[in-house]
């Protein structure tokens, strides 16, 4: 009667030696669909933009908007990382609205591979905006007896970041497995709806942390 | 044996690894809406602010889950 262990992957086929699990099948699914929606309705841009193309805009611009008000200043050089990141979360997290979908964020290893990207990505962009010796100074400031604790706070930064994203959608599948189990067939549909709302506002979260861990290393403050 | 105390231990580590997470964001929200009560043209930064804050606070719900979750399905004590 427990339900299926949430820590192991769910592997559905392997290519040579190489087993392939759920999760990256749902991802490539997700960026197929991603990539074609693009090539179709930015096939013909135009300046007087038609509807599938001012709904793109309107999305990319609120996106924006955001993001400049936390990193304050222009965010178009990380748009490419957050935007999509964002954009990905988004439907990484609704994937559990299609019918046997799971989402792949519900697995430890999607989580963990996007909280890596935003762990070296915040180290790239502040050594390439305040170059590498001021940036590495950071960490024994403001006295270098405190240099485990920052680096201890950078991983558990990364970590949480990780455990928030992965526990949240995990657990989120888990009360719907348990709420069907016990009630039966009816009474999960709030809980799904619930799962919409904590999905997007996870892919929010996300997106917004990513943004201040960056907006910090660029600028130099503490986060 | 070990069985029964792990099923103790993450009852135990979820229900109380809830109490203070729940209370915390409570106060969170409460003090954001007094905020938002008292300036609601800061509606945008204080609502942001407060997710983030819930974000940190939830964390720490979650690692009790995830404790709780390792204790039930990878428990090193058991086989």
């Amino acid at each position: 009667m427990m339900a299926q262990n949430p820590l192991l992957p769910d592997i559905l086929f392997r290519i040579g030696p190489v087993p392939i699990d759920r999760a990256v099948v749902t991802t490539w699914a997700i960026m197929a669909l991603l990539c074609a929606l693009l090539a179709l309705v930015l096939r013909r841009r135009r300046v007087q933009a038609g509807a599938a193309q001012s709904i793109l805009e309107i999305l990319v611009e609120t996106i924006e908007s955001q993001l400049r008000d936390v990193l304050g200043r222009d965010p178009w050089p990380f748009m490419p990382l957050l935007g999509g990141m964002f954009i990905f979360l988004c439907l990484a997290n609704l994937v559990a609205i299609v019918p046997g979908g799971k989402p792949p964020t519900g697995h430890v290893e999607t989580p963990a591979a996007l909280a890596l990207i935003v762990f070296f990505s915040v180290h790239y962009y502040g050594m390439r905006a305040r170059g590498p010796g001021a940036y590495l100074r950071k960490y024994i400031r403001p006295n270098p007896i405190l240099l485990p604790l920052n680096l201890l706070s950078e991983l558990t930064r990364t970590f949480s970041l990780m455990v928030r994203l992965f526990g949240n959608m995990m657990s989120h599948e888990f009360v719907i497995a348990i709420v069907l189990m016990l009630a039966g067939l009816l009474l999960p549909v709030p809980f799904m709806a619930l799962g919409i709302l904590i999905g997007l506002i996870q892919a929010y979260i996300f997106t917004i942390l990513a943004a201040v861990y960056i907006g910090a290393a660029i600028s130099g403050s503490e986060a | 044996m070990i069985e029964i105390v792990s099923i103790i231990g993450a009852v135990v580590a979820v229900s109380f690894g809830a109490i203070m997470p729940a209370y915390s964001e409570g106060r969170a929200i409460a003090a954001a809406m007094e905020a938002i009560a008292r300036q609601p043209e800061a509606a945008g930064t204080l609502s942001r602010t407060l997710f983030v804050g819930l974000a940190m606070i939830e964390t720490m719900a979650i690692y009790c889950l995830v404790i709780a979750l390792l204790v039930l399905y990878a428990n090193p004590f058991t086989g």
